[in-house]
């Protein structure tokens, strides 16, 4: 997909006028976060969940090489075959050579993050295999030319007459005065139409929300049914996964499912949870004959024992960006990749360069919303900052920002000139203000003052004051202390 | 009888700056607790600016110079949840690689208190009686909610005081779109989250916005006076010590 | 070539402060223990876990009735008419079902996986995990797993007896079945209807999967 990160601002500015989207948004504010917050509130344990999942993970990114040969060897042992690729486009290479030798002509996709982060509709689209998205979401942006806006809700960016109006144009085998107004109208629309894809598939791709080592299995978690419909009925079932997906034991697993749905759309537990493991057995009526894992690294590895090693546990529920106050203003296209919100502007840099996406980790509050919702505490705030570091190392950041920052810091030092400087300022800004106490303008604070008043200072700085002698007003012995 | 607790006040420069009466009402509150307040002449900020900039280096130079300058008293407090937690938080993390100062930052760090936290979980203080006739609405800024767990503190301090309503406004937990420099660097977006911010304050229809951090404050009092709303606003310490006699924060209504 | 590539990479960036040999047993250990982490709290008594488990499959959207093993056609019967539907039913071969075919009661039973047309199916559930209402299903030659994502109706059925507390429960119930580190070739974890919110986040039944989801709860 075409990178849009370097221009994250206009992006951005974009969205923030764009009508639709803003509409859209506010579906997100709302539902996910106050069904997040009940769903944890119903379960006591969650905080002890949540620790409990921190330390298989950090446990398994400790011993990663060893749980993925364990891995790979449970899933031959159960007739499956293991493809290791080190960059998307090994991936993407050996899904296609498994296509081309079973011959497919047609391919059904359930929701991957993976498949979005190799390109690989595109790319099998470009191979004349085209792909069909069978998540409702990502369907609908498929039949837009779109990429998913959130990790988990890919088409939250939309309304329902968008939807609408984009079912009318490419549905043309239906009639046009057929009754869509209502949003179960579009689902069985779409249902009816993916049901055929489903039949005719060749292969099925999904990801894999885990892999377990103890017995060679591959997990999807959904709600919609279509990821076990996409991988049950073609004759060959391709599992795209990156590598930190694997949890050792199927106990480990248990304690992931508690935290994942609760965080992601606030349920207890998504309608399925399937574990996969090897292709159809002996006397099965149903299921593959082949079963592919895809083991995708694409820099992963080369993120442990950095400081960005946290990241790794991400289990993609989606809540940080939930509970993001940039996200919620500006959506997930803004950001200009496949990740969007906290946890793709911590990803993204690593994927396409600092370079690239310097301004994911800068257009963030530090607010630590995120942090505090993450099931795994990963502290993205922290990450941010260090990609920050790395740009001002780089020396990336704007040099207008960089020449402010080191006369600011130059003065903060030396606290005599630093005393006079702040008094003359004080002074000044107090002046412009004048008894209205604010100023609807003033010079090199444009960006401010467009869009509010800057109060303006009391006068005297308090330092100075202080040490002048200035005190508080004494008054008697108000306080009622509690020994 | 006991020693009493000498305090050094941290006051942040944008206290220093814009709003010396918060300098004034902190050390009140301070003194009134029975604390012996210390300004020390050579402080100018916590670093922050620089360390959310990923400039270390001049953020450690900068942090030294706060601890050298106020380890010797009993506690370090700050009327800012955000520089309390870069003092108390931040520096053990920034010198984590030295170990020259790692220890002596976390020493330090162990002393570093926010101005209501320290009244009310240090001081043990349960009510402060300043007279203030209005229905005040509070927003929960980031840094002491999350970093440093600022929510019942300041409520409870309010709700001492006669003839103080609290009208909780929606969400009072998310950020309002301060952060610093990105309010300047993303201020599309920062506008965008600050319009919804005040919006959920006039909706509580108070008389009187108050909050912990004088950044956010500059910010919703800027927006607030810009689109003709009525919420005045100040520094909750302000409210806490009595002192409203200063015009408040960007000016009347 | 790429594996070895990846492994070795892998090992450069771990923690070297750690020898292979002694993360090699760690693994081990883990690995053979399966250790339990937490467990959600439990209602005590078997009664008030049953009550709890009928509690969350209503949650779940799903519906739920109690009745005794030989009025399972019965149950279906009603349950196919109530809803409209023909009185047909999709289902395997396995051996627990087999009461339905020897009383079946003018059901007409079709056996096999699903050819997608079905409208209702009929399986049986080889667990019922009370913390969320959660049904757990087998595949294998007796029970096909697009018996449980084709037909818009699916019916369940599952005995008091297989009830258990925790999602962990059922992975006793894998390995005394299958062996240590088997498993059957699909395990599905359903829980409720199939249901999608991604227009508008308006929550819609029936996306992909079942419409209805119906549990037969036996008491024998």
């Amino acid at each position: 997909m075409q990178i849009t990160s370097p221009t994250f601002k206009a992006n951005s500015s974009g969205a923030l006028k764009d009508p639709q989207l803003q509409k859209a948004l506010k579906h997100v504010k709302s539902n996910f976060i106050e069904k997040r917050a009940s769903a944890v509130e119903a379960l006591p344990e969650f905080d002890a969940l949540r620790d409990s999942a921190v330390s298989i993970k950090n446990h398994v990114l400790e011993n990663l090489d060893i749980y993925l040969e364990t891995f790979e060897k449970n899933v031959t042992k159960n007739g499956g075959h293991v493809h290791w690729a080190a960059t998307a486009s090994d991936a993407r290479g050996q899904i296609l050579d498994i296509c081309r030798r079973v011959g497919a002509k047609s391919v059904t996709k359930g929701k991957s993050m993976i498949s979005e982060e190799i390109g690989l509709n595109e790319f099998l689209e470009a191979s004349s295999i085209p792909p069909i998205e069978t998540d409702l979401g990502e369907y609908i942006i498929q039949l837009r030319g779109e990429h998913p806006s959130h990790i988990i809700a890919p088409a939250v960016h939309l309304n329902m007459d968008q939807v609408r109006e984009e079912f009318q144009k490419k549905h043309t085998h239906l009639p046009a005065d057929r009754e869509l107004s209502e949003p179960e109208s579009l689902l069985k629309e779409a249902r009816g139409i993916l049901r055929d894809k489903f039949q005719q598939a060749d292969v099925g791709i999904t990801g894999a929300n885990f892999l377990i080592a103890e017995t060679g299995s591959t997990i999807i978690v959904t709600n919609e049914g279509n990821g076990d419909l996409t991988q049950s009925l073609p004759k060959v079932h391709i599992v795209i996964a990156s590598i930190e997906k694997i949890v050792p034991t199927l106990e480990d697993m248990s304690q992931f499912v508690r935290i994942l749905a609760r965080s992601a759309t606030g349920q207890e537990m998504s309608v399925y949870t399937t574990l996969s493991t090897g292709p159809k057995r002996k006397g099965d009526p149903d299921g593959p004959e082949e079963f592919h894992v895809i083991l995708l690294d694409n820099g992963r590895s080369g993120m442990i024992g950095t400081e960005f090693q946290d990241m790794l546990r991400c289990i993609r529920c989606g809540a940080c960006m939930n509970h993001c106050p940039v996200y919620h203003a500006v959506g997930g296209h803004a950001y200009g990749w496949v990740y969007p919100g906290p946890m793709g502007s911590v990803l993204t840099p690593q994927f396409i360069g600092v370079d690239q996406a310097g301004h994911l980790p800068n257009a963030s509050t530090f607010c630590g919303r995120c942090e505090a919702v993450c099931p795994m505490k990963i502290p993205l705030p922290r990450m941010m900052r260090h990609w920050r570091e790395q740009e001002f190392e780089k020396h990336l950041s704007p040099p207008s920002h960089r020449r402010n920052l080191s006369l600011w810091a130059w003065l903060a030092k030396r606290p005599k000139l630093y005393r006079i400087s702040t008094a003359l300022v004080a002074r000044g800004l107090w002046l412009l203000g004048g008894f209205k106490r604010r100023t609807s303008f003033l010079p090199f604070a444009g960006a401010w003052t467009k869009h509010r008043d800057m109060p303006t200072p009391q006068g005297g700085t308090f330092v100075v004051q202080w040490n002048l002698g200035k005190r508080p007003p004494r008054s008697i012995e108000t306080w009622r202390r509690v020994k | 009888m006991n020693e009493p607790v000498r305090v050094g006040l941290f006051v942040t420069c944008l206290v220093d700056l814009f709003r010396p009466s918060v300098g004034f009402a902190a050390a009140k509150l301070l003194e009134e607790a029975g604390c012996e307040v210390y300004v020390p002449v050579s402080q100018t900020c916590c670093g922050q600016p620089a360390w959310n900039s990923g400039d270390k280096a001049d953020t450690a130079d900068i942090a030294k110079d706060v601890i050298k300058a106020f380890e010797e008293f009993d506690y370090i407090v700050a009327p800012s949840g955000s520089c309390a937690g870069m003092l108390s938080k931040h520096y053990p993390e920034l010198f984590a690689d030295n170990i020259a100062w790692k220890e002596r930052s976390t020493k330090f760090a162990m002393k570093v208190f926010e101005l209501v936290s320290f009244l009310t979980d240090v001081l043990k203080v349960e009510r402060v009686e300043a007279a203030i006739n209005a229905k005040i609405t509070y927003h929960d800024s980031c840094s002491g909610l999350r970093e440093l767990n600022i929510k019942n503190q300041p409520r409870k301090l309010l709700n001492s005081i006669e003839g103080v309503t609290l009208s909780e406004m929606k969400n009072p937990d998310v950020c309002c779109g301060f952060g610093g420099t990105f309010a300047v660097k993303y201020s599309d977006i920062s506008n965008s989250i600050v319009t919804e911010k005040i919006e959920n304050v006039e909706n509580a229809e108070a008389d009187l916005l108050l909050a912990g951090d004088l950044g956010c404050l500059l910010n919703m009092a800027g927006k607030l006076r810009r689109t003709g709303a009525k919420t005045e606003v100040r520094h909750v310490a302000e409210v806490l010590a009595g002192m409203t006699d200063t015009p408040p924060i960007g000016g009347k209504a | 070539m790429t594996k070895s590539f990846i492994l070795e990479k892998l090992k450069a960036q771990i923690n070297p402060s750690l020898s292979d040999e002694t993360r090699r047993m760690a693994v081990a250990d883990r690995l053979s223990k399966h250790a339990t982490g937490v467990l959600p709290a439990m209602p005590a008594t078997r009664i008030k876990r049953v009550n709890k488990f009928i509690e969350k499959v209503i949650a779940s959207q799903a519906t739920i009735e109690q009745i005794s093993r030989r009025n399972a056609s019965q149950a279906i019967s009603e349950y196919l008419r109530s809803h409209n539907l023909p009185g047909e039913i999709r289902m395997g071969k396995d051996e627990r079902l087999k009461i339905i075919r020897d009383d079946a009661k003018g059901l007409l039973i079709k056996d096999g996986r699903s050819d997608g047309q079905d409208l209702a199916s009929f399986s049986h559930a080889e667990a019922g995990v009370v913390e969320t209402g959660t049904l757990a299903l087998f595949s294998g030659p007796d029970n096909p797993t697009t018996l449980n994502f084709l037909p818009e109706n699916h019916i369940v059925m599952i005995s008091e007896n297989d009830i258990v507390p925790h999602y962990e429960d059922v992975w006793k119930v894998v390995r005394s079945r299958y062996g240590e580190g088997q498993m059957p070739r699909t395990l599905n974890f359903i829980t409720g209807p199939s249901r999608s919110a991604d227009i508008e986040q308006t929550l819609l039944l029936g996306a992909h999967g079942p419409i209805r989801l119906h549990v037969l709860l036996t008491r024998d």
